[in-house]
């Protein structure tokens, strides 16, 4: 219950805008779902990571669906769960779908299907979202920027930059999902 | 990216976060339902002629309440199905209640009916109408309802949809109550839940359509 009592308090500070404490949760987090994630991915080490950004992503999105008196572990369980299955779910389509029926053609089958697995890039997802989104997310990861600074630096208001990061987070966690 | 940068970048957006949004949503989503259901029923059907002499009868009221205590357990329901890893509780158990009461009155009814009156009492004189019109009613509610899912979590889709759906029948169902001029348990029974059943079906096949996230 260490554990449970540990994430809970910092999540619980993160809901209110405690950024060090959401950090040190969703640092803490991502070292547990990478665990749990290799373990259930075992065919796949490639997509762990994907895996765990995504889910990382899901819980920010999420976050107001946690309720102070719900386990933070059981939530935090039930969403990485969900995304687990959906990625099995797509991923086995697509390679059911891009199976090849003869076992020749699986001989020579050359490094281009490797590539279509390669790890997705968050970063070039981040290229595809407009300018007020993207540059906000760009400063504030990249340069490790306060949003004070970034709204120095990009011209746009404090709000302007807070919108910005807020909506890209959400609209990338779409286009993760058109992918699959 | 790398997860380091992720996380610093989903720290720099932890603005504060409203408790119950999910509430607000779906208080929202009942609302909207019954107003269009409301304007839905002014439009194609009316009010019946009769309503005011029929508001001096038990039955009306008790056909309100059958609706009314479904959408509250419903709601219930949903509150926890829009949420990761909580559990249903009783919130799935109080959905039976009101089904097993107006289904025990209609077997009292129809035991104590002589037998050529029986199948009267359970078709009444709109059971081709019936199902669908609550249907109809209910598409409001089911959009303004799978819209308020969508800002939530739920990880079964197809049961939150059957949820949403199950929710908007029971809406369409109290405003169709003041159209429909059916007094018999028996009938309310068998179609009025099979009118809440379209919408609730309608919403488990959209419910891993729309509702993925």
């Amino acid at each position: 219950m260490e554990i449970e009592d540990r994430l809970r308090a910092l999540l619980l500070q993160g809901l209110d805008a405690d950024a060090a404490a959401y950090q040190r949760f969703l640092k803490e987090l991502s070292a547990h779902l990478r665990a749990f994630l290799r373990r259930r991915l075992a065919q796949w080490p490639d997509a762990v990571e994907d895996l765990v950004q995504e889910t990382l992503l899901a819980v920010h999105n999420q976050r107001h669906t946690y309720r102070p008196e719900m386990p933070v572990t059981a939530w935090v369980h039930a969403i990485a769960r969900y995304k687990l299955v959906d990625w099995l779910r797509s991923h086995a389509v697509k390679e059911a779908r891009n199976d090849p029926l003869d076992d020749a053609h699986e001989l020579f089958s050359s490094s281009d299907a490797e590539a279509a697995e390669a790890r997705r890039d968050l970063g070039q997802l981040l290229q595809t979202l407009p300018d007020r989104q993207r540059l906000p997310i760009v400063h504030v990861k990249l340069h490790g920027l306060s949003v004070v600074e970034t709204a120095q630096l990009t011209g746009l208001s404090e709000s302007a930059v807070k919108i910005g990061v807020h909506r890209g987070l959400k609209a990338l966690a779409a286009k993760i999902r058109g992918m699959a | 990216m790398k997860t380091d940068e992720l996380i610093h970048l989903l720290a720099a957006d932890a603005t504060p976060v409203a408790r119950h949004r999910i509430e607000q949503r779906f208080a929202l989503a009942t609302l909207a339902g019954l107003v269009g259901a409301g304007m839905a029923l002014m439009a194609w059907f009316g009010l019946r002629p009769d309503l005011a002499q029929a508001a001096a009868l038990p039955m009306f009221w008790g056909k309100l309440a059958f609706a009314a205590s479904l959408a509250v357990a419903g709601l219930a329901l949903l509150r926890r199905m829009a949420r990761p890893g909580a559990t249903l509780g009783l919130a799935a158990w109080w959905l039976a209640v009101p089904p097993l009461v107006v289904w025990a009155m209609a077997a009292v009814t129809l035991w104590q009916a002589a037998p050529a009156e029986r199948l009267p009492l359970l078709l009444g004189s709109t059971w081709r109408t019936c199902p669908f019109n609550i249907a109809a009613l209910s598409a409001p509610a089911l959009a303004a309802c799978l819209w308020a899912l969508k800002g939530a979590a739920p990880t079964r889709l197809a049961w939150a949809g059957a949820g949403a759906g199950l929710l908007a029948g029971t809406l369409g169902t109290l405003v169709y109550a003041l159209h429909c001029p059916e007094m018999a348990a028996p009938f309310l029974a068998l179609w009025y839940l099979a009118g809440m059943a379209i919408p609730t079906t309608l919403g488990a096949v959209l419910g891993p359509r729309l509702l993925r996230w």
